[in-house]
């Protein structure tokens, strides 16, 4: 269950590029063992560190940049997170301290990934991330008003699903949600067999 | 038949069909709780999913819906075991196997003759059906679609709550149908139709959207290429892509494994054979493509976006970044680019139909002496029916190497890649930065295309050699 996500205002990092991948975000060599832990050394690490593998660190990287130190929001480019639909990319953000991505859109799975694990997905259009890349001054994100704001300065809402929302807010986990809906599955599947037999495949196959 | 027509007024598309005959109930937040008739796992995230539900002491509600394949890091190397060349990968194998084997699922296992990449072997296997739900924690899984079933790829999380409870909790992604008209030009196969449609439309031109494929073009398609075009709609940010099923479909699955039997398979088909948009059916975008305009495509840059036909140049708009990395200059032609290796194989092209038409083109000849070039067939069924065809003795001759079935080198896990910062032609799907290994370039392109290029030793226009 995740950390429930209210009102976060944090100094965000500028990673402006469109189509950034998961295999950016995590690349597959760095996801190392079957848990969803000890990933975020991994991050960003084919551009993080000077060496595929390595672990000497390229301070051309914003990652490295000291004034983005504490920073647990990304400024993003369209499409982000597009790509391979491993989770490891988010539970990677999560682990490394990120909270919230801001972005002009989203690849699908990642965005859904992201409400699962406390992470923020913020859909806001480029010309105003262009302000906040200007400004590069800390902002407040508030998921109940559905904002983002510059401190002192300009506001912009975002749009989210009712259910991404309450699961961020709640800390909620999914699977506890639907289980409480057993016997609405269990009268839809009883109903189901009847029309389509051949989906429910028993042990002769 | 009812199963359909119960829930819906008329006209309605095949994407409300397919989503309608799911809904099992509305969710407060206007989303659904929707049934997942399939669920199919692999060996590089399937453990992880299967022990953290174990973990939580959840239950997987219907094993015989569920299924796994070694498929992304096992080794493609001929007399392979559960060792393979990335870092710590045999554990993902090992783990993969004791969780399945507690959990009660079926695991297609490394030398199962059954096994294969994920979405070749589940069509061969019939698990795929028109009608269906299927999910796997796989980007990729949008390819199944072809069968006029909904498939599409989830997270680790949504994985364990479909295994966990049978659905997922979702909000319906607005319908678009792009439709193919006409009739593909000689040399010009599934591969380009996709990749026209997002160097048209963008990587995120399906952006909310899932997406139906019809059209002359597409009816026309055998079901490999159909699998082919619905493969990349993870590519176009749709939520997948599907293709209504038809009498080829029905014949492909007629007699797989899991696929109806007897009366079953009537009743099963004349449920099916609904399962096409009304007459009228309204979608939220509609694209219309000439398939007899298309040209062979190749990729140039670092998205699948940045792709233009076969005789185009590099784009005067092209980002910098893109450039540096692929080392390619704006207004360079792409053909006549040297290239280093050459890769036929992943989920988008490497069933027998690909392979038997890279074969016929490389037939008699031999790639150029720097091509390091590779054939790494879909499934071990695949291997098995093209060297019963001779097709493996072609690649050989020609200069191929000949692999066992997998993932292979569509992607880089620290184990096996091409050679740092080389130039790649391949069939795969991505041509992200170091995809394919550290600094690799990848230019993705159709089997035919790829084949004349490492004939050529660089990027090739296949026209010229029919």
């Amino acid at each position: 269950m995740a950390e429930p996500f209210t009102i976060l205002t944090s100094l965000p990092m500028l990673l402006i590029r469109d189509n950034i991948d998961t295999d950016q975000i995590i690349p597959s060599r760095e996801m190392k063992s079957t848990g969803k832990t000890g990933l975020a050394d991994g991050l960003f690490a084919g551009w993080r560190y000077t060496q595929i593998g390595g672990r000497e660190t390229d301070p051309s990287f914003v990652l490295n940049d000291p004034h983005y130190a504490d920073s647990q929001i990304i400024l993003g480019g369209a499409n982000f997170g597009c790509g391979s639909s491993r989770e490891h990319a988010v539970w990677a953000l999560a682990e490394y301290g990120f909270r919230a991505v801001i972005a002009p859109s989203f690849a699908p799975i990642f965005a859904g990934n992201c409400a699962r694990n406390g992470v923020l997905p913020a859909v806001i259009d480029a010309d105003a991330i262009a302000i906040m890349e200007k400004t590069d001054s800390p902002v407040t994100i508030d998921l109940g008003a559905q904002t983002v704001s510059i401190d002192g300065g300009e506001s912009w809402t975002f749009p989210i699903d009712k259910e991404a929302k309450a699961m961020l807010l709640e800390g909620l986990d999914a699977i506890d949600l639907s289980l409480k809906m057993a016997n609405d599955i269990a009268t839809w599947q009883e109903a189901d067999r009847a029309q389509r037999p051949w989906i429910y495949l028993g042990a002769n196959q | 038949m009812r199963k359909w027509g119960l829930f819906l007024p008329e006209p309605s598309s095949l994407f409300d069909k397919l989503w309608n005959s799911h809904v099992v109930a509305a969710l407060p937040g206007g989303g659904a709780l929707v049934a997942i008739d399939r669920v199919f796992l692999h060996e590089r995230t399937g453990a992880s999913a299967l022990n953290s539900l174990a973990e939580a002491r959840r239950p997987v509600a219907d094993p015989a819906r569920v299924f796994a394949v070694t498929d992304h890091i096992v080794d493609t190397r001929p007399g392979r075991t559960d060792k393979t060349l990335m870092p710590g990968g045999q554990a993902f194998i090992t783990e993969t196997r004791a969780a399945a084997k507690a959990a009660g699922i079926t695991l297609f296992d490394v030398n199962d003759p059954d096994q294969g990449i994920v979405h070749v072997i589940s069509p061969e296997l019939g698990i795929i059906l028109p009608g269906c739900t299927l999910v796997a924690p796989d980007s990729h899984s949008c390819t199944q679609g072809a069968f006029g079933a909904l498939a599409w790829g989830i997270g680790s999380s949504e994985a364990e709550h479909a295994m966990a409870t049978g659905t997922l909790r979702l909000n319906k992604p607005k319908a678009m149908r792009v439709c193919f008209s006409g009739a593909l030009p000689k040399g010009v196969t599934p591969k380009d139709m996709i990749m026209t449609l997002i160097a048209q439309y963008g990587a995120a031109g399906g952006k909310g959207h899932a997406v139906e494929f019809a059209g002359q073009a597409v009816s026309a398609l055998d079901m490999e290429g159909r699998m082919t075009l619905c493969n990349m709609a993870t590519e176009f940010s749709a939520m997948s892509g599907f293709i209504a099923p038809d009498a080829k479909t029905f014949e492909y699955l007629k007699g797989r494994r899991y696929a109806p039997k007897g009366t079953d398979w009537n009743r099963a088909v004349e449920c099916w054979t609904q399962l096409a948009s009304d007459t009228g059916a309204v979608f939220d975008t509609e694209i219309e493509i000439d398939a007899r305009a298309i040209t062979p495509m190749v990729s140039w840059g670092t998205s699948p976006e940045n792709s233009v036909g076969i005789s185009g140049t590099v784009p005067d708009d092209a980002s910098d970044r893109a450039l540096e990395y692929m080392a390619l200059d704006k207004g360079q032609a792409l053909a006549g680019t040297s290239i280093d290796a050459a890769f036929i194989g992943s989920c988008t092209n490497s069933r027998l139909p690909d392979l038997r038409r890279a074969s016929a083109l490389l037939k008699g000849r031999k790639i150029a002496g720097h091509v390091k070039a590779i054939c790494v067939p879909g499934s071990s069924r695949v291997k098995r029916e093209a060297e019963a065809e001779g097709i493996d003795a072609i690649f050989r001759d020609a200069g191929f190497e000949w692999r066992e079935s997998g993932c292979s080198m569509c992607f880089y896990a620290g184990g096996e890649s091409f050679d740092a910062g080389s130039r790649v032609i391949s069939t795969t799907n991505r041509n992200f930065e170091s995809r394919q290994g550290p600094g690799v370039k990848t230019h993705i392109a159709s089997p035919e295309t790829v084949v004349a290029s490492a004939l050529a030793g660089a990027i090739a226009d296949v026209r010229e050699l029919l």
